[in-house]
């Protein structure tokens, strides 16, 4: 199925994303972009642990919050720098997605889902509300970029668009690694049929804990990123709307697939920046849209396009 | 010594006792059969000794050990494969990526060894396909091997089942009505798959209603009826039992 088209396409998505500064010159634009990276690091997380693993976490979110509220307090309170504030944070959102899976995925059915948003919401509520340590409703603000390393500095939007591009590339090279992996297989397995693959010898527990601390692995990385490439970090990055967001971003572009996550989140992002000037009626044309996409792209833009190609060679 | 020992297994749901008191024993190398009438307990022996349901009470020994607390996944690695009576598949996926999946067992490759693609990785990887592919040429069906499991007919599926369930060369299989829903020409080609899996080195136990295909598999055959056992033996002995002709025999082959 992996065509030559695909290693194309990405090509060319790699040499549009590097050229970009050099095209888009205004900032807020980039801002917009650079955003939509972000999250779809984090969306990806998602892919892992839903797309693959085939369990539906609702917290997503939260551990979002949880590596960007960590680099942010690491950064402004306790003065560390960036990049062992970043590892700390992702470190963070691991360990406790760790607790989480533990007692939540032993059980099948809606229980993890149920879990994973209550534990959102706990822990949403402990940003908005802590004044001492996330500083509430106010959130945290100037926080530092990250320092340069030799002649690169960090302080330029494009100078942050780059980094964050990088941190997306590695995001997207370790989910394409896992799913062409034999452990890629073995969550794919246990998604289809869990009995099955339990009865063939799979610790099904433990692929999907180990499934979900990836997903929250790369939540903590997109937090860590989003906190220094605004600056700024408040409570509403990281509630259960966005982790709704975010499940959108991912079957609007396919869950499961490479490219689903990045093609639904900028797909999403920048739709919803350019319907802006729509103001209320926006939802006008979103909805529509959405039900469109739905019938007749049941498995995401992504996913309908890996059909169409699959039917293409299938039947010479 | 016997392959796998089932002692005076019990197993209840609720105020049903579906297993009452059974004691069995698997010889290796055999064919054993288990029969009965619908509801007599036999799916749920394979479910107890697959790990799926904890035993009430009862213990089983597979090569001497003792395996009746372990974990479903624990006991697929110790040996045991089994097939569903329902037929279970990884539907949206490829023949051969479902056989695949059925050899992750034998393989040791983690996150890490994804990430890098290590020698250990694309050496399992190569591995597990050409088990795969072997696994699938065993079963009849390796020219389906592109298919989707999901599309296949019910007698293709049925094969890939025992695919699934052999491709980690497990020791014992565990059938669970292996041909129902096959149609009747296609039924003697079953019969002969499982005979060569016999002959393979695998030992099969098997549950299934079609007496004559059983009588012409099993080297033994035990009788569950209403949860208890009424009877062991040969095909000919169990034929030629009272108990069984009045409660099972002589309203499925009269
Ligand atoms: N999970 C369960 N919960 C409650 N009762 C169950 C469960 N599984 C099986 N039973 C009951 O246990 C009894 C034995 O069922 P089992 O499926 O083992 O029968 P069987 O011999 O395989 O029958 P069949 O030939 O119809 O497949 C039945 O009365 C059934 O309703
Ligand atoms: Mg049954």
């Amino acid at each position: 199925m992996r065509t030559r088209t695909l290693p194309a396409a990405w090509s060319l998505t790699a040499i549009l994303a590097l050229a970009l500064p050099a095209v888009v010159h205004n900032p807020y634009y980039l801002q917009v972009i650079v955003g939509g990276y972000v999250t779809a690091i984090a969306v990806y997380g998602l892919n892992v642990i839903l797309g693959y693993a085939g369990q539906l976490s609702l917290g997503h979110a939260a551990f979002f919050g949880i590596g960007a509220y960590t680099v942010a307090l690491l950064e402004t309170r306790a003065g560390l720098s960036f990049w062992p504030a970043l590892a700390a944070g992702c470190a963070l959102s691991v360990a406790i997605g760790y607790l989480v899976g533990a007692i939540s995925l032993r059980t099948r059915g809606h229980y993890f889902a149920i879990f994973t948003a209550a534990v959102g919401v706990m822990i949403g509520v402990v940003f908005t509300n802590d004044q001492q340590l996330t500083n509430g409703n106010i959130g945290i603000v100037n926080i530092p970029p990250p320092a340069p390393i030799g002649p690169i500095s960090f302080e330029s939007p494009v100078a942050k668009y780059y980094l964050v591009l990088a941190a997306l590339a590695f995001a997207i090279w370790i989910v394409a690694r896992v799913r062409y992996s034999l452990l890629g297989r073995t969550l794919l397995a246990l998604a289809s049929n869990e009995d099955l693959a339990a009865s063939v010898g799979i610790d099904v527990m433990r692929a999907k804990r180990l499934a979900f601390m990836l997903a929250t692995f790369l939540a903590g990385l997109a937090g860590g990123m989003f906190a220094i490439f605004v600056g700024f970090l408040g409570p509403d990055s990281s509630g259960l709307d966005v982790s709704f967001d975010m499940l959108l971003y991912l079957i609007v572009g396919g869950a499961g697939t490479i490219a689903g996550p990045l093609v639904g989140t900028l797909g999403i992002v920048v739709l919803t920046q350019w319907l802006q000037g729509f103001e209320h009626y926006k939802l006008l044309v979103f909805g529509p849209l959405l039900i469109v996409l739905v019938r007749f792209f049941p498995a995401g833009i992504a996913g309908g396009f890996a059909r169409l190609r699959w039917r293409r060679t299938a039947t010479p | 010594m016997s392959l796998l020992e089932v002692k005076s297994l019990t197993k209840r749901f609720g105020g049903l006792t579906a297993v009452n008191d059974v004691s069995f024993s698997l010889e290796a190398g055999a064919i054993t059969a288990i029969i009965g009438p619908n509801g007599a307990g036999k799916s749920t022996c394979f479910n107890v000794i697959s790990g799926f349901y904890a035993a009430t009470s009862g213990r089983l020994f597979f090569e001497g050990a003792d395996i009746t607390a372990l974990p479903l996944h624990a006991v697929a690695r110790r040996g045991i494969a089994r097939t569903f009576q329902t037929t279970a598949l990884f539907a949206n996926h490829s023949a051969l990526d479902n056989a695949i999946a059925g050899y992750r067992q034998r393989t040791r490759s983690g996150f890490f060894d994804a990430l890098l693609r290590t020698p250990r990785e694309r050496r399992e990887e190569r591995e597990a396909r050409e088990h795969a592919y072997e696994a699938l040429r065993f079963a009849g069906i390796e020219s389906s091997a592109a298919r989707i499991a999901g599309s296949l007919s019910q007698e293709a599926q049925k094969r890939l089942a025992i695919a699934i369930a052999i491709v980690a060369r497990p020791k014992l299989v565990l059938l669970d009505e292996p041909v129902a829903g096959v149609s009747g020409d296609q039924m003697a080609q079953h019969g002969e798959l499982i005979a060569r899996m016999s002959q393979a080195g695998f030992t099969v136990c098997l549950v299934e209603h079609k007496m004559d295909l059983v009588m012409g598999l099993a080297d033994r055959i035990v009788v569950l009826h209403h949860g208890r056992k009424i009877a062991e033996g040969t095909p000919a002995e169990i034929r030629a039992d009272d108990a069984v002709v009045e409660a099972y025999l002589g309203t499925a082959v009269a």
